[in-house]
């Protein structure tokens, strides 16, 4: 028993990890109509940037604001700069965000090297609580309150506030949100950079939660991401958190019992989904 | 001599490498409704879709209150006072009546909020179903959200695509009193293929055939001519 709430609390967590990463692949792709394969590169820089600020600077709250707006710098430079000219078509922003993933994964080699880099959490999030026989690792509690903040935070912003509105508006129908005399394409830009900066959000808490990061683990999350963004409905912010939860637990259990069978498992899942519900688990297409 | 709101001057669109109009000239004066005319693909949709900068014509002119909008971005054009209702409603689906209406409404304050009471005065069905989900109204709820929607800020030109298309009469005859109502205060172009519907409303017409106009005149002349009637609209 103590074994299979450890482990729920380990897929949940991990589950936190890709939804950050999930969340804003969604609304990106909801919203713009950009498959975004960069997106796992800004989760990457986030865990460099923030294991390095860390290293620097001792505060981890700190490297956690710096990681995030190192997202939103990269998220914005990469709209302005790559998106933009390849609005509406497809092959060319599978190819050039995939082109810009080899990059930002290169780079992290050559400003930190090509070994894996450690990383510890603060004290104040290492440890354990213990209740009963099942113990609790603090670190785990900590990226499931974030998630659960960022969840809460977001969906605020979506259902309370005006440019929320527009976003859901958005990911329904782009055309006629522009006709109401919306500039689309700065929305566009601000769920971008919002994006970038949750996966980067994301990627700062891995290193502490695996003990080490790499650079090609951006590319390797970003295929999670993918798998729940397709599960969960394209554009849907719940339905990322609720997929997410999903591949964590699938992750977590079957990493667990059949350690091999974890990824093809999750694949399973989406082809499952994708079987019976094309459209993902929550569809928000108007 | 009444003022021209809007004018379409030889205007060339293309979809891809389809050439949809041809040369597409009217005017449009303030406070009448002009209705274009014309068979299923004859290029009305385009047309209101140009003018919106949707279809962005290859060449030619636009002009609002002798202001270019030609290359302008979509939503400059409808900030300038134009609204716009398409074919297809554009209503979102998974926002509520009142989110439909509120992503319209340019600013909430008082003056606003007072318009948006007035529309929905005029729509009282949409008040009965404010906190529905869009996409569970029926067609000619939706088509009301669509047009109360475009109409919710003090636009001074509606483009209202085929507001009958697909619903029964007695609700066609709802859609007409609300636009007949919003006449008073505002201009229209209206694409209808429901000559009823349109030779009421209607001062003026356009009829586009193939991508271009093929005629135009009052609605009074057109009610009177039989012989252009069968032969662009296909009714006797």
């Amino acid at each position: 028993m103590e074994q299979i709430i450890n482990l729920l609390i380990n897929g949940i967590s991990t589950g936190m990890l890709i939804f950050l990463l999930a969340a804003g692949l969604t609304l990106i792709f909801g919203l713009m109509d950009v498959l975004n394969f960069a997106h796992g590169g800004f989760f990457a820089w986030g865990a460099y940037c923030g294991v390095w600020f860390y290293s620097v600077t001792g505060s981890f709250m700190l490297s956690i604001v710096f990681a995030m707006a190192v997202g939103l710098i990269l998220g914005a430079f990469t709209e302005k700069v790559i998106i933009k000219p390849v609005y509406g078509n497809h092959i060319m922003q599978i190819l050039i965000t995939l082109g810009l993933m080899l990059v930002l994964t290169e780079m992290l080699k050559v400003f930190w090297g090509p070994n894996q880099l450690s990383s510890t959490a603060p004290e104040y999030l290492s440890g354990s609580w213990q209740i009963g026989n099942v113990i609790i690792i603090k670190y785990r509690a900590f990226i499931i309150f974030v998630g659960l903040l960022v969840f809460g935070i977001v969906q605020f912003i979506l259902k309370k506030t005006r440019i929320g509105l527009i976003v859901r508006a958005g990911v329904m129908n782009k055309e006629m949100v522009q006709a109401l005399g919306i500039n689309i394409k700065r929305v566009f830009m601000y769920v971008f950079m919002v994006g970038s900066a949750m996966a980067a959000l994301g990627g700062a808490m891995l290193g502490p939660y695996t003990g080490s990061i790499y650079a090609e683990m951006g590319l390797e999350f970003a295929i999670l991401a993918f798998i729940v963004v397709v599960i969960g409905g394209m554009g849907s912010f719940t339905g990322s958190l609720f997929a997410a939860l999903l591949v964590g637990l699938n992750q977590s259990f079957l990493a667990y019992y059949f350690s091999e069978l974890s990824l093809a498992a999750n694949m399973l899942l989406m082809l499952v989904v994708l079987i019976f519900r094309p459209q993902g688990l929550f569809s928000v297409r108007g | 001599m009444m003022k021209t709101l809007l004018k379409v001057d030889s205007i060339e669109t293309y979809i891809g490498h389809y050439h949809i109009l041809h040369d597409i000239s009217f005017e449009v004066h303030q406070s009448e409704v002009v209705v274009l005319l014309g068979r299923n693909g004859a290029g009305k949709t385009t047309t209101l879709r140009s003018i919106m900068g949707l279809n962005p014509p290859s060449s030619g002119a636009i002009t609002f209150k002798d202001q270019n909008i030609h290359g302008l971005p979509t939503y400059k054009i409808a900030n300038l006072g134009i609204g716009y209702v398409p074919e297809d409603q554009g209503i979102f689906n998974y926002l509520t009546v009142e989110e439909n209406m509120r992503v319209a409404m340019k600013k909430q304050d008082a003056a606003h909020e007072e318009r948006l009471e007035w529309v929905l005065g005029l729509f009282p069905d949409l008040k009965k179903f404010w906190k529905k989900e869009g996409g569970h109204l029926s067609g000619g709820q939706k088509q009301m959200l669509s047009i109360a929607r475009a109409y919710v800020n003090e636009n001074e030109l509606l483009l209202i695509d085929e507001p009958s298309k697909g619903l029964a009469p007695i609700i066609v005859e709802k859609v007409m009193e609300s636009i007949l109502e919003m006449k008073k205060t505002t201009t229209i172009v209206l694409v209808e293929q429901n000559f009823m519907m349109a030779s009421r409303i209607g001062d003026r017409f356009y009829i586009i055939d193939d991508g271009k106009i093929a005629f135009s005149g009052s609605m009074k002349q057109l009610n009177e001519d039989d012989q252009l009637k069968k032969k662009y609209l296909g009714i006797a």
